[in-house]
């Protein structure tokens, strides 16, 4: 156990250094980093879009335009096959606005019915491949799964320029893409072409996929876009931090996996990228500050002290203000009468200098009195 | 988008609340149909809407209120019919027209800031691509001032109460400084004294010559708070002041049970 996880911190320091010296190894780290940056960015606006469904359905619309465009060119050439994913899931999208518009089915359906039809379509065209005798035909089901070994410099030089395009375009229609997102009527009101803004976000989102289909695969892409995006929003009520947070947990994803699955010979780098993206999840939806299970847990337990503070004080009060004079002890046996008290929460308000004791006695500072007459009023008007 | 003529607005000089005589019609529909799927949900609507009256629409849910506002401001596309704002068609008079949509219509877990949404209220006068600057911030902070919300401007919306964020969306209209407003249930979910902020603001837009249009749940509140008033259910049932059609007549016509709503004389 000890000495296996040595062995890895070992293999993750020699990767660093094989990052350096490694040719292969460098290519594909910088494309599964520029990919995790780029789907983690555009995965933002599917993720604020509701749209979480959209990736799936587009990496699975992919396929049979990977499959045709083999078929076609008989070529195995990666930049080939990811044309042809890249038309055939613009096809897919396209008719899925289409569905949605034309026939008032609700869109998970129509994400659904494109979704099964199209990667139905591309698996019966992959099982047709395979029995042609033909031996430039293993390799295509790499696109299932993805295959980050076959990255080469030019894929990546495609995936870095493309991010650079996304980029670019994401700053200049920043205000209308938020607005888009927020309230797409109210844009169209203002006399945004709404339909061009859409168009525009879901073509970068097809673009970022079909570019990852080499590496993580058909199957695993929507997660690629989906995660990153998904842990961000813990951290921030902010639109911008979100995407670039967005991006770097995508780039982080990348290189951590591509890290892990080097370090580990047989694991494919795929999955294991689109799993550390999956821990940056688990961990942002328990840690996050203001979102995470963790701390709303202990903010419920906080809340409830508190209010028990509270309420014995104000009981407290109630005593006290039988009396004219408010620093008058009282026994503390009367505290008994109050359900919820222990000795605890009398020690607390001692601590916070509210109550004195005096022995079997207790009596309410001025402080603690007015904390406690102020309690219900605050408490009433703090909402406005 | 930008050149939007603002000619023939008269505002009328005078603020007299009964103000019927006003002759310049802000909005007016002609035959208007809509429909979702087959069945049409608006039957042939026709309306003039007086420049300057603070005019409710009344009507049972699922009427096509929201579907009227809607079909109006060019989110959705008749069937059949025209709409003209100030004579003109609405695609040449945006600017001249600011909607409040229903509050539930947005996700409010949406991560921005109610400042940021009442900015939103700028972005149609800025055009394509110009980013909001000093001068936007400006009008967004004024407008928080006046729904009294400037105190949570850095609040995420998620964290505003159903009034608050009421108000907001009613701040992000106000910074568009238009002549027309369409509001979609501006009152619903909120306190009374959200409902008293928020119709004094549009008493006092009433008052600076702003035609103002808005769809009410509230039967009781309509003789105090509105001068003019429109019966919906699929068809158009009245339109007018409310002291001459708001009735126990129309209000059966458009409900279908009897109706009693005493009127204060
Ligand atoms: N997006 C939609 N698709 C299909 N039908 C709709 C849609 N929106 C509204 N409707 C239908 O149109 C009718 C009018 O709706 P709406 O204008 O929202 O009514 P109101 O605002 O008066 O309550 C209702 O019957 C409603 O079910
Ligand atoms: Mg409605």
């Amino acid at each position: 156990m000890y000495t296996n996880k040595t062995l890895k911190v070992i293999n993750l320091i020699e990767y660093i250094e094989l990052v350096f010296t490694d040719y292969t190894l460098r290519t594909i780290t910088l494309g599964t980093t520029i990919l995790g940056a780029v789907t983690g960015m555009l995965g933002s606006f599917a993720v604020l879009r509701k749209q979480s469904l959209l990736g799936d359905a587009i990496s699975h619309a992919a396929l049979p335009g990977i499959a045709i465009a083999f078929l076609i060119t008989g070529a195995k050439d990666s930049n080939t096959l990811l044309i042809g994913a890249l038309i055939s899931g613009l096809i897919g999208t396209f008719w899925i606005r289409g569905i949605v518009t034309k026939t008032h089915l609700k869109s998970d359906t129509a994400l659904g019915l494109i979704l099964s039809l199209f990667f139905g379509f591309g698996m019966l065209l992959l099982t047709f491949i395979q029995k042609q005798p033909n031996a430039n035909q293993a390799g295509l089901d790499k696109y299932l799964f993805g295959q980050a070994a076959t990255l080469v410099e030019s894929d990546v030089w495609l995936m870095a320029i493309v991010t650079g395009i996304c980029f670019i375009v994401m700053l200049t229609f920043w205000k209308e893409f938020k607005i888009l997102l927020f309230d797409a009527d109210y844009a169209q009101t203002l006399g945004f072409n709404t339909k061009f803004i859409d168009i525009l976000i879901t073509t970068f989102i097809v673009l970022a996929i079909v570019l990852g289909l080499q590496t993580v695969g058909v199957v695993l892409m929507s997660a690629m876009l989906l995660a990153p995006a998904a842990a961000a929003r813990q951290w921030t009520n902010s639109l911008s931090v979100m995407v670039l947070l967005a991006a770097i947990f995508g780039a982080l994803s990348g290189v951590f996996g591509t890290a892990i699955s080097a370090s580990q010979d047989n694991l494919s780098t795929g999955p294991v990228i689109v799993l550390v993206a999956g821990v940056f999840v688990v961990f942002s939806f328990i840690f996050s500050p203001s979102r995470g299970l963790l701390f709303k847990q202990i903010r419920f337990i906080k809340n409830r002290r508190d209010l028990e503070l509270h309420k014995t004080l104000a009981f407290m009060h109630h005593i006290a203000e039988t009396h004219e004079d408010i620093s008058h002890p009282h026994a503390v046996k009367l505290l008994n009468n109050f359900q919820g008290y222990t000795r605890s929460t009398l020690q607390k308000l001692v601590d916070k200098n509210y109550v004195q004791l005096h022995g079997n006695m207790w009596s309410l500072t001025k402080t603690g009195f007015e904390v406690a007459s102020n309690l219900y009023t605050k408490q009433s008007t703090e909402d406005e | 988008m930008k050149k939007d003529s603002k000619k023939n607005i008269k505002h009328s000089s005078s603020s007299d609340e009964t103000s019927t005589s006003t002759e310049v019609i802000a909005v007016k529909v002609d035959d208007l149909t809509v429909a979702y799927n087959y069945k049409p949900v608006l039957w042939d609507i026709d309306l003039e809407i007086p420049e300057g009256v603070l005019m409710a629409i009344v009507g049972p849910n699922g009427a096509g209120k929201s579907t009227l506002i809607k079909s109006i401001l060019g989110i959705l596309k008749p069937i059949a019919g025209s709409v003209s704002i100030y004579g003109k068609p609405y695609e040449k008079q945006r600017q001249l027209v600011a909607y409040v949509p229903q509050k539930g219509s947005v996700d409010w877990d949406f991560p921005t800031t109610a400042l940021d949404v009442v900015m939103m209220g700028t972005y149609g006068s800025l055009g394509w691509i110009k980013r909001p600057g000093q001068k936007e911030k400006k009008a967004a902070l004024e407008a928080l001032e006046k729904v009294g919300m400037l105190a949570f401007k850095s609040r995420q919306i998620s964290q505003l109460s159903g009034g608050q964020q009421q108000r907001i969306f009613l701040a992000r209209a106000l910074v568009q400084n238009a002549s027309i407003y369409f509001m979609d249930e501006p009152f619903q979910g909120v306190d009374a004294t959200t409902e008293i902020a928020i119709i004094n603001i549009l008493k006092e837009l009433r008052k600076a010559g702003k035609t103002v249009i808005v769809v009410h749940h509230d039967l009781q509140t309509v003789p105090e708070y509105f001068d003019w008033v429109t019966f919906l259910n699929v068809k158009k049932i009245a339109t007018g002041p409310v002291k001459d059609i708001f009735n126990d007549d129309n209000l059966t016509k458009t409900y279908g049970i009897n109706y009693k709503v005493s009127i204060q004389e």
